[in-house]
Protein backbone atom coordinates (compact mmCIF):
# COMPACT_ATOMS: atom_id res chain seq x y z
CA UNK A 1 0.00 0.00 0.00
CA UNK A 2 1.27 3.25 -1.17
CA UNK A 3 0.06 6.04 1.83
CA UNK A 4 2.29 8.78 2.42
CA UNK A 5 2.30 10.13 -0.88
CA UNK A 6 3.15 13.78 -0.24
CA UNK A 7 6.08 12.40 2.21
CA UNK A 8 8.67 11.66 -0.86
CA UNK A 9 10.60 15.13 -1.71
CA UNK A 10 13.18 17.61 -1.26
CA UNK A 11 11.73 20.62 -0.67
CA UNK A 12 12.39 23.38 2.12
CA UNK A 13 9.46 22.08 4.03
CA UNK A 14 10.34 18.44 3.43
CA UNK A 15 13.57 18.87 5.50
CA UNK A 16 12.26 20.76 8.23
CA UNK A 17 11.86 19.82 11.93
CA UNK A 18 8.37 17.56 12.34
CA UNK A 19 8.23 19.19 15.53
CA UNK A 20 8.22 22.79 14.09
CA UNK A 21 5.89 21.49 12.09
CA UNK A 22 3.81 20.03 14.00
CA UNK A 23 3.71 23.29 16.00
CA UNK A 24 3.04 25.55 13.67
CA UNK A 25 0.15 23.74 11.68
CA UNK A 26 -2.00 23.07 15.23
CA UNK A 27 -1.27 27.37 15.72
CA UNK A 28 -2.62 27.61 11.88
CA UNK A 29 -5.50 25.25 12.22
CA UNK A 30 -7.12 26.60 15.50
CA UNK A 31 -6.85 29.96 14.49
CA UNK A 32 -8.29 29.55 10.77
CA UNK A 33 -10.72 26.95 12.46
CA UNK A 34 -11.86 30.30 14.87
CA UNK A 35 -11.85 32.84 12.29
CA UNK A 36 -14.71 34.54 11.08
CA UNK A 37 -16.29 36.32 7.81
CA UNK A 38 -14.24 35.66 4.50
CA UNK A 39 -11.79 37.81 4.12
CA UNK A 40 -9.31 36.14 6.77
CA UNK A 41 -9.89 32.82 5.63
CA UNK A 42 -9.05 33.67 2.53
CA UNK A 43 -5.63 35.22 3.33
CA UNK A 44 -5.35 32.01 5.51
CA UNK A 45 -6.49 30.34 2.07
CA UNK A 46 -3.15 32.48 0.33
CA UNK A 47 -0.70 31.48 2.78
CA UNK A 48 -1.79 27.94 2.95
CA UNK A 49 -1.52 28.19 -0.87
CA UNK A 50 2.04 29.40 -0.40
CA UNK A 51 3.07 26.86 1.69
CA UNK A 52 1.73 23.77 -0.74
CA UNK A 53 4.23 25.86 -3.22
CA UNK A 54 7.22 25.76 -1.34
CA UNK A 55 6.49 21.41 -0.91
CA UNK A 56 6.54 21.59 -4.46
CA UNK A 57 4.08 18.41 -4.72
CA UNK A 58 2.66 16.74 -7.50
CA UNK A 59 0.00 18.78 -8.81
CA UNK A 60 -2.66 15.97 -10.31
CA UNK A 61 -2.13 14.34 -6.73
CA UNK A 62 -2.82 17.59 -5.16
CA UNK A 63 -5.53 18.53 -6.81
CA UNK A 64 -7.35 14.85 -6.62
CA UNK A 65 -6.79 14.87 -3.23
CA UNK A 66 -8.29 18.04 -2.35
CA UNK A 67 -10.94 17.33 -4.52
CA UNK A 68 -11.54 13.92 -1.93
CA UNK A 69 -11.47 16.07 0.93
CA UNK A 70 -14.31 18.70 -0.42
CA UNK A 71 -16.77 15.93 -0.40
CA UNK A 72 -18.74 17.21 3.22
CA UNK A 73 -18.23 20.70 1.74
CA UNK A 74 -20.30 19.74 -1.32
CA UNK A 75 -23.37 18.51 0.51
CA UNK A 76 -22.97 22.18 2.49
CA UNK A 77 -23.29 23.83 -0.92
CA UNK A 78 -26.32 21.63 -1.75
CA UNK A 79 -28.23 22.50 1.65
CA UNK A 80 -26.77 25.76 2.86
CA UNK A 81 -27.94 28.62 0.20
CA UNK A 82 -31.64 27.16 0.47
CA UNK A 83 -31.98 26.46 3.91
CA UNK A 84 -30.69 29.61 5.42
CA UNK A 85 -32.56 31.61 7.39
CA UNK A 86 -31.63 34.62 6.65
CA UNK A 87 -32.46 37.63 4.23
CA UNK A 88 -31.76 38.81 1.93
CA UNK A 89 -32.75 36.77 -0.74
CA UNK A 90 -31.72 35.94 -4.28
CA UNK A 91 -34.79 35.42 -6.31
CA UNK A 92 -33.63 32.68 -9.21
CA UNK A 93 -37.67 31.35 -10.17
CA UNK A 94 -38.48 28.49 -8.39
CA UNK A 95 -35.50 28.85 -5.68
CA UNK A 96 -34.62 31.32 -3.13
CA UNK A 97 -31.39 31.87 -2.33
CA UNK A 98 -29.91 33.21 0.82
CA UNK A 99 -26.78 35.48 0.13
CA UNK A 100 -26.14 35.39 3.82
CA UNK A 101 -25.77 31.27 3.40
CA UNK A 102 -23.82 31.46 0.20
CA UNK A 103 -21.67 33.58 2.19
CA UNK A 104 -21.38 31.33 5.59
CA UNK A 105 -20.96 28.20 2.80
CA UNK A 106 -18.24 30.28 1.04
CA UNK A 107 -16.48 30.78 4.82
CA UNK A 108 -16.33 27.19 5.06
CA UNK A 109 -15.24 26.37 1.94
CA UNK A 110 -11.98 28.76 2.27
CA UNK A 111 -11.55 27.67 6.04
CA UNK A 112 -11.46 23.69 5.73
CA UNK A 113 -9.26 24.46 2.52
CA UNK A 114 -6.91 26.61 3.39
CA UNK A 115 -6.49 24.03 6.92
CA UNK A 116 -6.25 20.94 4.21
CA UNK A 117 -3.52 22.45 2.19
CA UNK A 118 -1.44 23.50 5.35
CA UNK A 119 -2.00 19.60 6.78
CA UNK A 120 -0.70 18.44 3.46
CA UNK A 121 2.39 21.21 3.25
CA UNK A 122 3.90 20.39 6.83
CA UNK A 123 2.40 17.07 7.63
CA UNK A 124 2.03 15.13 4.78
CA UNK A 125 5.90 15.97 3.94
CA UNK A 126 7.02 14.10 6.69
CA UNK A 127 7.00 10.49 7.48
CA UNK A 128 4.38 8.84 9.69
CA UNK A 129 7.31 7.39 12.02
CA UNK A 130 9.14 10.97 11.82
CA UNK A 131 5.18 12.40 13.18
CA UNK A 132 4.91 9.61 15.47
CA UNK A 133 8.88 10.45 16.97
CA UNK A 134 7.82 13.82 17.16
CA UNK A 135 4.64 13.13 19.24
CA UNK A 136 6.95 11.50 21.52
CA UNK A 137 9.26 14.58 21.73
CA UNK A 138 6.18 16.73 22.14
CA UNK A 139 5.38 14.79 25.43
CA UNK A 140 2.27 12.70 24.10
CA UNK A 141 2.33 9.49 26.45
CA UNK A 142 4.36 7.19 25.33
CA UNK A 143 2.40 4.35 25.13
CA UNK A 144 -0.06 6.38 22.86
CA UNK A 145 3.04 6.90 20.38
CA UNK A 146 3.81 3.20 20.81
CA UNK A 147 0.36 2.05 19.73
CA UNK A 148 0.66 4.50 16.66
CA UNK A 149 3.81 3.11 15.74
CA UNK A 150 2.46 -0.57 15.93
CA UNK A 151 -0.36 1.02 14.55
CA UNK A 152 0.54 2.27 11.33
CA UNK A 153 3.54 -0.47 10.59
CA UNK A 154 0.71 -2.85 10.63
CA UNK A 155 -1.49 -1.21 8.04
CA UNK A 156 0.15 -2.37 4.82
CA UNK A 157 0.76 -6.15 6.75
CA UNK A 158 -3.07 -6.08 7.15
CA UNK A 159 -3.73 -4.78 4.08
CA UNK A 160 -1.72 -7.43 1.98
CA UNK A 161 -3.88 -10.26 4.03
CA UNK A 162 -6.47 -8.89 3.06
CA UNK A 163 -5.81 -8.65 -0.65
CA UNK A 164 -4.50 -12.33 -0.37
CA UNK A 165 -8.43 -13.38 1.13
CA UNK A 166 -10.17 -11.34 -1.11
CA UNK A 167 -8.37 -12.85 -4.16
CA UNK A 168 -8.81 -16.27 -2.90
CA UNK A 169 -12.43 -15.16 -2.75
CA UNK A 170 -12.52 -13.85 -6.31
CA UNK A 171 -10.92 -16.70 -7.50
CA UNK A 172 -13.69 -19.22 -6.11
CA UNK A 173 -16.14 -16.77 -8.09
CA UNK A 174 -17.65 -14.53 -5.51
CA UNK A 175 -19.43 -11.51 -6.91
CA UNK A 176 -20.10 -9.03 -4.63
CA UNK A 177 -24.20 -7.21 -4.46
CA UNK A 178 -26.34 -5.99 -2.56
CA UNK A 179 -27.22 -9.01 -0.83
CA UNK A 180 -26.63 -11.36 2.03
CA UNK A 181 -24.55 -13.58 0.63
CA UNK A 182 -22.18 -10.13 0.21
CA UNK A 183 -22.25 -9.42 3.46
CA UNK A 184 -21.66 -12.83 4.88
CA UNK A 185 -18.60 -13.01 3.19
CA UNK A 186 -16.97 -9.80 3.85
CA UNK A 187 -17.83 -10.03 7.62
CA UNK A 188 -16.11 -13.57 7.62
CA UNK A 189 -13.37 -11.59 5.86
CA UNK A 190 -13.19 -9.31 8.93
CA UNK A 191 -13.84 -12.14 11.10
CA UNK A 192 -10.33 -13.53 9.32
CA UNK A 193 -8.51 -11.00 9.72
CA UNK A 194 -8.76 -10.20 13.17
CA UNK A 195 -8.19 -13.59 14.45
CA UNK A 196 -4.97 -13.20 12.30
CA UNK A 197 -4.12 -10.16 13.72
CA UNK A 198 -4.63 -11.73 17.49
CA UNK A 199 -3.01 -14.30 16.90
CA UNK A 200 0.36 -12.12 15.10
CA UNK A 201 0.03 -8.93 18.21
CA UNK A 202 0.73 -12.27 20.50
CA UNK A 203 3.90 -13.28 18.58
CA UNK A 204 5.20 -9.62 18.14
CA UNK A 205 4.57 -9.27 21.70
CA UNK A 206 6.75 -12.15 22.22
CA UNK A 207 9.47 -10.81 20.42
CA UNK A 208 9.46 -7.83 21.77
CA UNK A 209 10.08 -9.31 25.38
CA UNK A 210 12.46 -11.76 23.61
CA UNK A 211 14.53 -8.54 22.79
CA UNK A 212 14.49 -7.19 26.42
CA UNK A 213 11.00 -4.66 26.11
CA UNK A 214 10.56 -3.28 28.86
CA UNK A 215 8.20 -0.73 28.66
CA UNK A 216 9.94 1.97 26.34
CA UNK A 217 10.29 2.48 22.76
CA UNK A 218 13.96 3.20 22.59
CA UNK A 219 14.28 6.30 19.72
CA UNK A 220 17.69 5.61 18.35
CA UNK A 221 17.40 8.82 15.74
CA UNK A 222 17.08 12.18 17.16
CA UNK A 223 16.19 15.49 16.05
CA UNK A 224 18.44 18.39 15.68
CA UNK A 225 16.47 21.68 15.87
CA UNK A 226 18.45 24.10 13.28
CA UNK A 227 18.29 27.93 13.44
CA UNK A 228 16.08 27.52 9.99
CA UNK A 229 13.65 25.40 11.77
CA UNK A 230 13.72 28.15 14.81
CA UNK A 231 13.20 30.97 11.76
CA UNK A 232 10.37 29.31 10.25
CA UNK A 233 8.65 28.43 13.28
CA UNK A 234 8.55 31.99 14.42
CA UNK A 235 7.97 33.88 11.23
CA UNK A 236 5.01 31.61 10.23
CA UNK A 237 3.35 31.71 14.03
CA UNK A 238 3.60 35.45 14.13
CA UNK A 239 2.04 36.06 10.37
CA UNK A 240 -0.29 33.33 11.69
CA UNK A 241 -1.53 35.36 14.88
CA UNK A 242 -0.95 38.59 12.68
CA UNK A 243 -3.56 37.96 9.98
CA UNK A 244 -6.26 36.65 13.00
CA UNK A 245 -6.06 40.20 14.22
CA UNK A 246 -6.65 41.90 10.82
CA UNK B 1 -19.45 9.97 8.50
CA UNK B 2 -16.31 13.08 9.60
CA UNK B 3 -16.75 16.27 9.69
CA UNK B 4 -14.55 18.63 8.12
CA UNK B 5 -12.19 21.20 8.87
CA UNK B 6 -14.02 24.89 9.04
CA UNK B 7 -17.76 23.71 9.50
CA UNK B 8 -18.05 23.47 13.67
CA UNK B 9 -17.85 26.15 16.40
CA UNK B 10 -15.44 27.14 18.19
CA UNK B 11 -16.76 25.77 21.60
CA UNK B 12 -18.44 22.75 19.69
CA UNK B 13 -14.58 21.77 18.52
CA UNK B 14 -13.57 22.61 21.95
CA UNK B 15 -16.05 20.53 24.12
CA UNK B 16 -15.50 17.27 21.70
CA UNK B 17 -11.49 18.14 21.92
CA UNK B 18 -11.95 18.25 25.69
CA UNK B 19 -14.24 14.68 26.32
CA UNK B 20 -11.75 12.84 23.66
CA UNK B 21 -8.81 13.89 25.98
CA UNK B 22 -11.07 12.45 29.40
CA UNK B 23 -12.00 9.47 26.71
CA UNK B 24 -8.15 8.41 25.37
CA UNK B 25 -7.19 8.96 29.13
CA UNK B 26 -9.50 6.38 30.64
CA UNK B 27 -8.03 4.32 27.75
CA UNK B 28 -5.09 4.41 28.63
CA UNK B 29 -5.37 4.03 31.68
CA UNK B 30 -7.37 1.08 31.25
CA UNK B 31 -4.47 -0.35 29.00
CA UNK B 32 -2.10 -3.13 30.51
CA UNK B 33 1.50 -2.87 28.79
CA UNK B 34 0.65 -6.39 27.32
CA UNK B 35 -1.99 -4.96 25.78
CA UNK B 36 0.11 -2.49 23.66
CA UNK B 37 0.72 -4.70 20.61
CA UNK B 38 -2.81 -6.69 20.45
CA UNK B 39 -4.43 -3.29 20.86
CA UNK B 40 -2.10 -1.56 17.98
CA UNK B 41 -2.74 -4.30 15.48
CA UNK B 42 -6.28 -4.66 16.08
CA UNK B 43 -6.36 -0.93 15.43
CA UNK B 44 -4.42 -1.34 12.14
CA UNK B 45 -6.98 -4.12 11.08
CA UNK B 46 -10.31 -1.71 11.96
CA UNK B 47 -8.09 0.76 9.82
CA UNK B 48 -7.97 -2.00 6.87
CA UNK B 49 -11.61 -3.37 7.13
CA UNK B 50 -12.52 0.79 7.24
CA UNK B 51 -11.03 0.91 3.46
CA UNK B 52 -13.13 -1.99 2.29
CA UNK B 53 -16.45 -0.50 0.50
CA UNK B 54 -19.63 -2.74 0.63
CA UNK B 55 -22.42 -2.16 -2.39
CA UNK B 56 -25.60 -0.76 -1.37
CA UNK B 57 -27.99 -1.13 -4.15
CA UNK B 58 -26.42 1.13 -6.64
CA UNK B 59 -23.90 2.62 -4.29
CA UNK B 60 -21.07 1.40 -1.65
CA UNK B 61 -20.02 2.54 1.77
CA UNK B 62 -17.15 2.32 3.87
CA UNK B 63 -17.36 0.16 7.02
CA UNK B 64 -17.28 1.59 10.13
CA UNK B 65 -17.32 -1.23 12.38
CA UNK B 66 -17.53 0.94 15.41
CA UNK B 67 -19.68 -1.22 17.45
CA UNK B 68 -17.38 -4.30 17.25
CA UNK B 69 -14.18 -2.20 18.03
CA UNK B 70 -16.29 -1.12 21.47
CA UNK B 71 -16.92 -4.61 22.12
CA UNK B 72 -13.57 -5.79 21.74
CA UNK B 73 -11.77 -2.73 23.33
CA UNK B 74 -14.17 -1.20 25.69
CA UNK B 75 -12.76 2.46 26.41
CA UNK B 76 -9.71 1.60 24.49
CA UNK B 77 -11.80 2.23 21.64
CA UNK B 78 -11.21 5.35 22.17
CA UNK B 79 -7.38 5.02 21.49
CA UNK B 80 -8.37 2.81 18.41
CA UNK B 81 -10.49 5.09 17.06
CA UNK B 82 -8.51 8.49 17.80
CA UNK B 83 -5.68 6.72 15.65
CA UNK B 84 -7.41 5.88 12.87
CA UNK B 85 -8.87 9.25 12.59
CA UNK B 86 -5.34 10.97 12.80
CA UNK B 87 -4.01 8.89 10.19
CA UNK B 88 -7.17 9.55 7.69
CA UNK B 89 -6.59 13.11 8.44
CA UNK B 90 -2.59 13.10 8.09
CA UNK B 91 -2.53 10.73 5.02
CA UNK B 92 -5.72 11.44 3.01
CA UNK B 93 -6.79 14.85 4.80
CA UNK B 94 -10.17 13.28 5.50
CA UNK B 95 -12.13 15.00 8.55
CA UNK B 96 -9.43 16.80 10.18
CA UNK B 97 -6.68 18.02 12.93
CA UNK B 98 -9.20 20.66 14.21
CA UNK B 99 -12.30 18.05 14.47
CA UNK B 100 -10.20 15.12 15.69
CA UNK B 101 -11.23 15.41 18.73
CA UNK B 102 -15.04 16.26 17.93
CA UNK B 103 -14.93 13.44 15.64
CA UNK B 104 -13.13 10.83 17.58
CA UNK B 105 -16.08 11.55 20.11
CA UNK B 106 -19.10 10.94 18.05
CA UNK B 107 -17.15 7.37 16.80
CA UNK B 108 -15.73 6.20 19.99
CA UNK B 109 -18.43 7.20 22.41
CA UNK B 110 -20.92 4.72 21.38
CA UNK B 111 -18.76 2.21 20.63
CA UNK B 112 -18.11 2.86 24.46
CA UNK B 113 -22.01 2.32 25.38
CA UNK B 114 -22.01 -0.63 23.13
CA UNK B 115 -19.27 -1.98 25.61
CA UNK B 116 -21.85 -1.42 28.46
CA UNK B 117 -24.54 -2.83 26.77
CA UNK B 118 -23.77 -6.07 25.14
CA UNK B 119 -20.57 -6.90 26.28
CA UNK B 120 -21.60 -9.20 29.22
CA UNK B 121 -24.31 -11.28 27.04
CA UNK B 122 -21.10 -11.43 23.74
CA UNK B 123 -18.93 -13.47 26.13
CA UNK B 124 -21.68 -15.56 27.95
CA UNK B 125 -24.45 -16.51 25.44
CA UNK B 126 -23.35 -19.16 22.93
CA UNK B 127 -26.47 -19.28 21.06
CA UNK B 128 -25.39 -18.38 17.50
CA UNK B 129 -28.71 -17.04 16.82
CA UNK B 130 -28.92 -14.56 19.80
CA UNK B 131 -25.01 -13.57 19.18
CA UNK B 132 -26.01 -12.52 15.54
CA UNK B 133 -28.86 -10.61 17.25
CA UNK B 134 -26.46 -8.48 19.67
CA UNK B 135 -24.05 -7.90 16.85
CA UNK B 136 -27.03 -6.84 14.56
CA UNK B 137 -27.58 -4.60 17.46
CA UNK B 138 -24.51 -3.33 18.24
CA UNK B 139 -23.62 -2.69 14.72
CA UNK B 140 -26.64 -0.71 14.32
CA UNK B 141 -26.90 1.30 17.39
CA UNK B 142 -23.60 2.74 17.53
CA UNK B 143 -23.61 3.75 13.55
CA UNK B 144 -27.17 5.34 14.64
CA UNK B 145 -25.72 6.68 17.66
CA UNK B 146 -22.86 8.11 16.09
CA UNK B 147 -25.37 10.01 13.28
CA UNK B 148 -27.26 11.51 15.82
CA UNK B 149 -24.08 12.70 17.69
CA UNK B 150 -22.75 14.30 13.95
CA UNK B 151 -26.27 15.69 14.17
CA UNK B 152 -25.86 17.47 17.07
CA UNK B 153 -22.78 18.63 16.83
CA UNK B 154 -23.81 20.17 13.61
CA UNK B 155 -27.17 21.31 14.69
CA UNK B 156 -25.65 23.32 17.66
CA UNK B 157 -23.64 24.73 15.61
CA UNK B 158 -26.06 26.19 12.76
CA UNK B 159 -29.30 25.68 12.96
CA UNK B 160 -29.62 26.03 9.24
CA UNK B 161 -28.19 22.50 9.02
CA UNK B 162 -31.43 20.86 9.51
CA UNK B 163 -31.93 19.82 6.37
CA UNK B 164 -28.50 18.97 5.68
CA UNK B 165 -28.89 16.90 9.21
CA UNK B 166 -32.55 15.14 7.81
CA UNK B 167 -30.44 14.05 4.65
CA UNK B 168 -27.39 12.58 6.32
CA UNK B 169 -29.85 11.08 8.96
CA UNK B 170 -31.86 9.31 6.15
CA UNK B 171 -28.57 8.02 4.86
CA UNK B 172 -27.37 6.95 7.57
CA UNK B 173 -30.22 4.30 7.83
CA UNK B 174 -29.31 1.90 5.26
CA UNK B 175 -25.68 1.86 6.31
CA UNK B 176 -26.48 1.25 9.79
CA UNK B 177 -28.25 -2.07 8.52
CA UNK B 178 -25.88 -3.29 6.61
CA UNK B 179 -23.35 -2.81 9.87
CA UNK B 180 -25.60 -4.48 12.03
CA UNK B 181 -25.71 -7.50 9.64
CA UNK B 182 -21.76 -7.33 9.23
CA UNK B 183 -21.16 -7.06 12.59
CA UNK B 184 -23.69 -9.94 13.84
CA UNK B 185 -21.87 -12.09 11.22
CA UNK B 186 -18.60 -11.16 12.29
CA UNK B 187 -19.54 -12.13 16.02
CA UNK B 188 -20.73 -15.38 15.05
CA UNK B 189 -17.62 -16.54 13.27
CA UNK B 190 -15.12 -15.47 16.09
CA UNK B 191 -17.61 -17.00 18.60
CA UNK B 192 -16.95 -20.37 16.28
CA UNK B 193 -13.54 -20.35 15.65
CA UNK B 194 -11.93 -18.14 18.33
CA UNK B 195 -14.51 -17.85 21.10
CA UNK B 196 -11.99 -16.76 23.63
CA UNK B 197 -11.41 -13.70 21.84
CA UNK B 198 -14.53 -12.76 22.64
CA UNK B 199 -14.43 -13.26 26.65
Amino acid sequence: MHLEVFAEGNSFLHKLDPRIKILVLLLFAIFCAISQNLLIPFIYLLLSIFLVWLAKLHFKTLLNRIIGANFFIFFIWIFIPISYQKNPYIDLGIIKLSWEGVKYALSITLKCNAIILATIALLATSSIFSIAHAMSHLKVPDKLVMIFFLFYRYISVIHEEYIKIKRAVLARGFKSGTNLHTYKTYAYIVGALLIKSFQRSTEIYRAMLARGFNGIFPLYEHFELKKIDFLFGIILSIIVILIYFL
Amino acid sequence: MHISEGVLSPSILLGGAVVTLIGLAIGLKNLKEDKLPEVAILSSTFFVASLIHIPIGPSSAHLILNGLVGILLGWVAFLAIFLGLLLQAILFQFGGITTLGINTLNMAFPSVIMWYFFKNFVSKINNIIFIFIVGFLSGFLSVIFSAILVSLSLYFTQKSFFALIITLMSIHIPIAIIEGLITGFILVYLKKVKPEVLL
